[in-house]
């Protein structure tokens, strides 16, 4: 068969293979332009903050800006392999660890909110008022389920401390310690189910309130103590370690990010009319 | 339970609105589809023929393997490719994560094995009498490839809709090596996992609809290019 008649015969098969191919040409061409990449945790995504403060940073620095959004551990782990040039997390006690091994240089604390116990409206461990450590204290002893999140992120690294504080340095075989593995909402969705307690960020659970329209299974029985407060803060890639990393756009994002302005902007972003994070940058 | 009929009215608002967040994860998904689908025909097509048409020692270990790479775990070839292409890794020099190539090389691991595996077996089960007669005809070895191929069309067919099926279909690879950073590399089934994880699970239920809408609107235009065929 000729080429002619053989183009002729399967016109539809050329038609598809060339749209293909030019697809698949569109694709390789695409995502060429320079941006900052960061690596952040959940709860500054799924709360919306970034995606409000995204625009802002276009228009006051010109930066583009893509972000991952993981626990934290994972997310420091993406500075140390140098797959970003910026992360935004937290947790001291790991970032401490990843700018004293040379990860990070620069820390600067941006914001906090603080974390809060949650559990059922019935509260059966009668911890509700408590202070927090003698609540987990009281969780464990009457074995009621509290349901982790189990994937080194800020909160299941906070949740760790307050239970070594009240005694129990490893929950892992607890069978009252439900593990899960998963993201901040899908972890008290869980607990809601199990009608157990969780600790979680006070953002992660304004957005649980709002998706139940303010009937939610599991409300508030602690918070307001000290050691529940949730600090966020900056930190950009050492360009010793990965000469990739954009340095002069991450210095100057965490700049950008801690200016009093902006800490402003932070300060007035708010879920169902409250307030979700405390901006808290040294000037 | 409301999110279930919630979602079928979202989606349907979704499908007729499409805002600018839904239409760039539904043109990232096309794109990455687009890109993993033609590098794993053009390498599966080629190795399941020869899988298929060659005898050689080691043949049946060589469809052993094949066939256990069918059952790979999606977050298994994520894992393996962020090792690669991480800047630490020996790829990492050229940008790949976070990025639709880099997600396009994960799939097309992913779904190499079926194009290859299901034309081998087209080929093998193609009748003898045709690889004799074409031989008779004087047919060389590329003649020979594209009438064999040409013969069991339809068969590829089913091999090239089992490895779209299992592109679009997958997160883990998507998610660990793009990264759902939207207007980026989110595609419809991360931005699904995103919306479950928000808790907004009648937007996640309403995007689940739009990419089997897409799929169907795929297989019927196939199919109608079938029945012309054959026509």
């Amino acid at each position: 068969m000729s080429f002619k008649r053989f183009i002729g015969k399967h016109r539809m098969a050329v038609v598809a293979f060339t749209l293909v191919a030019l697809f698949a040409g569109a694709a390789i061409a695409a995502d060429v332009a320079p941006v900052l990449r960061m690596a952040t945790t959940t709860s500054t995504d799924n709360t919306g903050l970034l995606d409000y403060l995204a625009p802002i940073l276009k228009a006051d620095t010109g930066i583009e800006i893509q972000w991952v959004s993981v626990g934290t551990g994972k997310a420091l782990e993406y500075g140390r392999n140098g797959d970003v040039d910026v992360v935004l997390t937290h947790d001291p006690q790991q970032e401490k660890a990843f700018v004293d091994g040379g990860f990070g240089i620069d820390p600067k604390q941006v914001m906090f909110n603080d974390f809060v116990l949650l559990g059922p409206a019935s509260d059966p461990a009668g911890v509700k008022g408590k202070p927090v450590v003698e609540a987990m204290k009281t969780i464990a002893e009457k074995k009621a389920p509290l349901v982790s999140r189990a994937d080194k992120s800020g909160t299941h690294m906070a949740e760790l401390r307050l239970l070594k504080a009240a005694g129990i340095a490893d929950p892992d075989k607890e069978n009252w310690y439900v593990q899960t593995g998963q993201g901040m909402l899908d972890t008290i969705n869980i607990a809601g189910e199990r009608k157990g307690y969780a600790l979680a960020d006070r953002g992660t659970f304004i957005k649980y309130e709002a998706n139940h329209k303010g009937n939610p299974p599991l409300v508030i029985v602690v918070e307001g103590d000290d050691s529940m407060k949730n600090q966020y803060s900056v930190i950009p890639v050492n360009p010793e370690k990965h000469p990739n990393v954009k340095i002069g756009l991450a210095k100057q994002y965490a700049e950008w990010l801690t200016h009093p302005k902006v800490q402003r902007d932070i300060e007035k972003f708010k879920l169902e009319g409250k307030q979700l994070f405390f901006p808290n940058a040294k000037q | 339970m409301n999110y279930i009929s919630d979602g079928f009215v979202q989606a349907i608002g979704l499908i007729l609105s499409m805002d600018e967040e839904t239409w760039s994860a539904v043109v990232v998904t096309v794109k990455l589809t687009m890109l993993s689908m033609s590098v794993t025909l053009a390498l599966g097509l080629p190795l399941g023929f020869l899988l298929g048409y060659l005898d050689f020692p080691g043949k049946p270990v060589v469809r052993t393997v094949v066939d256990t790479l069918l059952a790979l775990p999606t977050v298994v070839v994520g894992l393996l490719v962020y090792a690669f292409i991480s800047n630490r890794g020996p790829l990492g020099g050229y940008g790949l994560l976070f990025s639709i190539r880099g997600m396009a090389i994960g799939q097309t691991i992913l779904a190499l094995p079926i194009v290859v595996a299901l034309t081998a077996s087209a080929i093998e089960g193609l009748d003898n009498r045709l690889k004799t007669t074409l031989a008779t005809l004087g047919a060389n070895g590329w003649r020979m490839a594209a009438s064999c191929l040409m013969e069991s069309r339809f068969a590829l067919l089913v091999a090239a809709m089992t490895a779209y099926g299992r592109i679009v279909a997958e997160v883990g690879v998507s998610m660990m090596l793009g990264g759902n950073i939207k207007w980026h590399t989110r595609t419809i089934t991360t931005a699904i996992t995103l919306e479950t994880g928000k808790g907004d699970f009648a937007l996640g239920m309403a995007l689940g609809i739009l990419l089997l809408a897409m799929s169907f609107a795929l297989n019927a235009a196939l199919s109608f290019i079938r029945r012309r065929a054959d026509a």
